[in-house]
């Protein structure tokens, strides 16, 4: 079953979300309208837009926002002429007010994401979304760190909630091939008719694309991605190259493959403040399992503490810390620096 | 001398993990443990301890001829605000460990002796019992217009209750940040981890603080109230000293301070990683004694 009659699967690009953890949450109103406007002329179906951490994100904890996200959210509808816009939300950080203030700014999608043990932290949420006439996704993040039938159980929790697409979000970009083919395939056979199943990915050990492909091939009809990788480790499935890998495999994504790679390279390159890279941080949180929005705040405290990046890394994913904890980053610095000052 | 008497509404974990703690206190007694099923284990166990045990509810105790000076009530917010009239008609002192947030909140190392005549008082959020002595330890020596607190729980400690009504954790420990901890704006964060073996909960505050402030003040005020809050959660403590930094982009332009806690629980009944929970019966028990002393002192 194709996503509709026009498309087989439909692509929500996240560069104006997870991108915003590369530009340590400093998107202006005029980078949202710029990327907006690309992105909807090249046919993407649907942006998201928000702090990289949800709704509410803007706080010490995770780095303010330059500009409150429910004014970049209100440039976009603006902005938009045929996508929809999405926002992210993670209960225990943002509330429902978020959502009912973003649903009266004009966004059509709200995506709701829990660690992928903890979806019945979710289920007011989704009512709530489901209340507002909002479309809902759902968020498993760390799916790596669980088995499919583990996963499985999780989705159920959110469908029955009211969310109509549960997505396997691969946070930590750890997931190998099979094993993102055998995670959605288990999604798909608990939810049947229930709900839609999509794929998030990362690109830490480069296989963004590639595990896509499997996504799709085990069922999935949503997949999601950011232009130029604009993301969070060393970004995101890059949504141009996964358009023309599509376009090459007969999937139709109703993305324009030559104008999204203009707006890759003319557009989305120059807001971004460098590269996102498959560097040594990086890398090491696809090897270690590690959340891949901890790069830019592990960046820091290593710096400021003069100690490892890689280390940090390292040690937040023997403590199998999840998404949120980014505060535990400095006391692991502090605690480097005090046994090299012993040592 | 003698004890004030005490109930224990709700016969769960949190009630069964706070009537050992009631067992050993020197100002109360502990004498019934009140469920609403026949079959709990925390009722059979509260009768092995010499409680006088039912599953009628608050009701029945209410029907007693003989009833308590302090009841504890560690059911749910929906229950606690049915009940809660009921003890205040007969006189009955409440400590109310759901999230109802009905009477003043109550920290005991910042506030406990404000409200010792209050019908009934609530002990805020789990965070907020953790976190809000630190704001209030910052907030007295320096300027505090924003703080943030990041609660890091086991997943297992994390009941269906609180699973299902996540945001009333947020939004009654930002309010208890401000009003108690005395920051101008305060924002709560939960995260539940599901590793194994399970984390020893965990918490972070963040106080912004005026670039000039006096940073060994603030650093000797923490460690102060962190050792008054130990003196009866003594699983309480820093992970790190606090640590300080300048204004960034990122910071919204505001220097902090950033404060390392954890708490791990006594293991009365609830595991040691159960900070959370051990924290919330500490601090009742805290409270309960504060009630205790003024009904023996206007006893005798």
């Amino acid at each position: 079953m194709p996503y509709s009659a026009d498309l087989d699967i439909r692509v929500t690009d996240s560069s104006l979300r997870d991108g915003s953890h590369a530009k340590q949450h400093q998107f202006t109103v005029e980078h949202v309208r710029s990327i907006v406007a690309a992105l909807d002329d090249a046919g993407v179906p649907v942006i998201e837009v928000t702090h990289g951490d949800g709704l509410g994100g803007s706080s010490f904890n995770y780095g303010f926002s330059h500009t409150p996200e429910q004014e970049l959210i209100k440039a976009a509808v603006k902005t938009a002429k045929r996508a929809k816009i999405a926002f992210l939300m993670l209960p225990g950080l943002g509330v429902q007010d978020d959502i009912r203030e973003a649903a009266g700014n004009g966004a059509a999608v709200c995506r709701i994401a829990t660690h992928c043990t903890e979806a019945d932290i979710s289920v007011q949420h989704f009512g709530l979304a489901r209340d507002l006439g909002l479309e809902t996704v759902g968020f498993l993040m760390m799916a790596h760190s669980q088995p499919p039938e583990v996963l499985a159980k999780q989705a159920r929790i959110m469908a029955d909630a009211g969310c109509q697409c549960v997505y396997v979000v691969d946070s930590a970009g750890a997931l190998i091939m099979e094993q993102t083919g055998d995670r959605i395939a288990a999604l798909v056979a608990e939810l049947g008719p229930d709900a839609q199943v999509g794929f998030h990915g990362h690109e830490n050990l480069g296989l963004g694309v590639a595990n896509s492909v499997l996504a799709v091939r085990a069922g999935a009809l949503q997949i999601d991605g950011s232009t130029r990788r604009f993301g969070a480790g060393a970004g995101n499935t890059p949504v141009e190259a996964f358009a023309a890998v599509a376009g090459k495999l007969g999937i139709r994504t109703g993305i324009d493959i030559l104008k999204i790679i203009d707006a890759a390279e003319d557009v989305v390159r120059p807001i971004m403040d460098g590269e996102c890279l498959l560097d040594r941080l990086s890398l090491t949180m696809g090897y270690a399992g590690v959340y891949s929005s901890f790069l830019k705040h592990a960046d820091r405290q290593a710096r400021k503490y003069g100690v490892s990046g890689a280390e940090i890394l390292i040690e937040a994913g023997r403590r199998k810390l999840v998404g949120g904890q980014e505060d535990q980053l400095i006391e692991i610095a502090v605690a480097l620096a005090g046994k090299r000052e012993k040592a | 001398m003698t004890k004030a008497t005490a109930a224990i509404v709700g016969s769960g974990n949190i009630g069964t993990d706070l009537m050992y703690k009631l067992l050993r206190s020197d100002l109360i007694e502990p004498r019934w443990m009140i469920g609403v099923d026949p079959d709990s284990p925390g009722l059979k166990r509260a009768e092995a301890h010499g409680l006088i045990a039912s599953a009628e509810g608050a009701d029945w105790l209410l029907a007693q001829d003989e009833r308590p000076d302090i009841v504890f009530e560690a059911t749910s917010a929906y229950i606690h605000k049915v009940n809660a009239p009921k003890y205040q008609a007969l006189g009955i002192q409440a400590v109310d460990l759901t999230p109802a947030a009905l009477g003043p909140a109550v920290v005991p190392a910042v506030n406990l002796g404000a409200h010792l005549d209050a019908p009934n008082v609530s002990l805020i959020t789990c965070g907020g019992q953790a976190t809000i002595p630190v704001v209030h330890a910052v907030s007295r020596v320096a300027e505090v217009a924003y703080a943030e607190i990041v609660a890091s729980v086991a997943s297992p400690s994390a009941g269906p209750g609180t699973r299902a009504n996540i945001d009333e954790f947020t939004k009654t420990t930002s309010r208890g940040i401000e009003t108690i901890g005395g920051a101008r704006r305060g924002k709560a964060i939960i995260i539940l981890n599901p590793a194994e073996p399970p984390m020893l909960m965990q918490d972070t505050v963040f106080c912004s603080i005026p670039e000039d402030a006096d940073r060994d003040a603030v650093a000797a005020s923490v460690h102060d109230v962190v050792a008054s809050v130990a003196s009866y959660v003594p699983g309480y403590r820093l992970r790190a000293a606090p640590q300080f930094d300048d204004p960034t982009p990122v910071s919204g332009g505001l220097a902090r301070v950033a404060v390392f806690l954890e708490v791990e629980g006594a293991g009365d009944f609830l595991p040691p990683y159960s900070g959370n929970l051990d924290i919330m019966t500490a601090a009742a028990t805290k409270v309960g004694e504060g009630f205790a002393q003024r009904v023996v002192s206007e006893r005798a």
